[in-house]
């Protein structure tokens, strides 16, 4: 009894609608980059297991190794961004951040 | 006669969706709490639980380098950040990012819809080259390894992502550097 495809692709769809709801429901900045990495996760789920039952090599596992990286920096970039809004605003509601200048 | 043979059955073939079904509970479970618990900090353990279980989820499928990588760079580098974060950023409200959930319902709403079109997406699909039941896992460090080194292969893309990170990193602190003091 061994599992199917899907049932890996329907967790990690399953995750990324977690994700989703994270981005959308949340409005402390650091909460939304939370719902993003959820995302992330489960984009490297769907890869891994079409490499898992591909026959292609570790080509997929080479994209995860990738979109990890990049999460990495990504991290870092955003939450420096926040740390400097709530600098400046002395708040990081993603509602109440609507102005460009100043 | 035999009853000693019958009264214990044979396991083994339904280990693989039990310790998926585990993995994906706590997966979807943290992600769940992440997505929806009341204090920010709470949110961050849940997300702590559901990295664990896909790192799982990623030993499962026979990645055991990615398995590994999760848990140093997701939990031991991306979390220890957004927890940085929200101690920085906690001071608002007294509490650490206590927020009024007033946008969860439709937010959930529209999450399930996306879950039930992705669901019916893929049972309507069938994906080409891929096969029902794949080969014994191996451990694919090495072969992971070698791709990422090889010139012809992802040398390139590999060299990139690591400038990509130093001018990440470097950003970070030029940008969380203190304005007024």
């Amino acid at each position: 009894m061994s599992l199917p495809l899907n049932a890996w692709l329907l967790l990690a769809a399953a995750l990324f609608s977690v994700g989703v709801v994270t981005v959308l429901a949340r409005r402390n900045a650091v909460a939304v980059l939370i719902g993003i990495e959820l995302m992330l996760n489960a984009a490297n789920i769907n890869l891994v297991a079409f490499d898992r039952y591909g026959a292609d090599g570790v080509r997929g596992q080479v994209f995860s190794v990738f979109v990890l990286a990049i999460a990495a920096a990504e991290a870092a970039v955003a939450l420096a961004i926040i740390l400097a809004v709530f600098d400046s605003r002395d708040r990081i509601d993603v509602d109440t951040i609507d102005s460009l200048k100043g | 006669m035999s009853s000693l043979a019958l009264s214990v059955p044979d396991l083994t073939p339904y280990l693989p969706p039990m310790i998926f079904g585990s993995l994906a509970a706590v997966v979807l479970v943290g992600a769940a709490m992440a997505a929806l618990a009341p204090r920010i900090v709470h949110a961050a353990f849940a997300l702590m639980a559901c990295f664990f279980g896909v790192a799982g989820i990623y030993a499962m499928l026979g990645a055991d380098f990615l398995a590994l990588a999760q848990v140093i760079v997701y939990i031991g580098g991306i979390l220890v950040l957004l927890v940085f974060g929200i101690l920085l950023t906690g001071r608002l409200k007294g509490a650490l990012g206590m927020e009024a959930a007033t946008r969860a319902w439709p937010a959930i709403l529209a999450g399930a819809l996306l879950f039930l079109g992705l669901a019916v997406a893929l049972e309507g699909s069938s994906f080409p080259g891929s096969t029902a039941t794949p080969a014994a896992a191996e451990a694919t460090t090495a072969a992971l390894g070698r791709a990422l080194l090889d010139p012809s292969e992802y040398l390139v893309p590999f060299e990139l992502v690591s400038v990509l990170l130093l001018a990440a990193l470097v950003g970070a602190a030029y940008l969380a550097r203190r304005r007024r003091a």
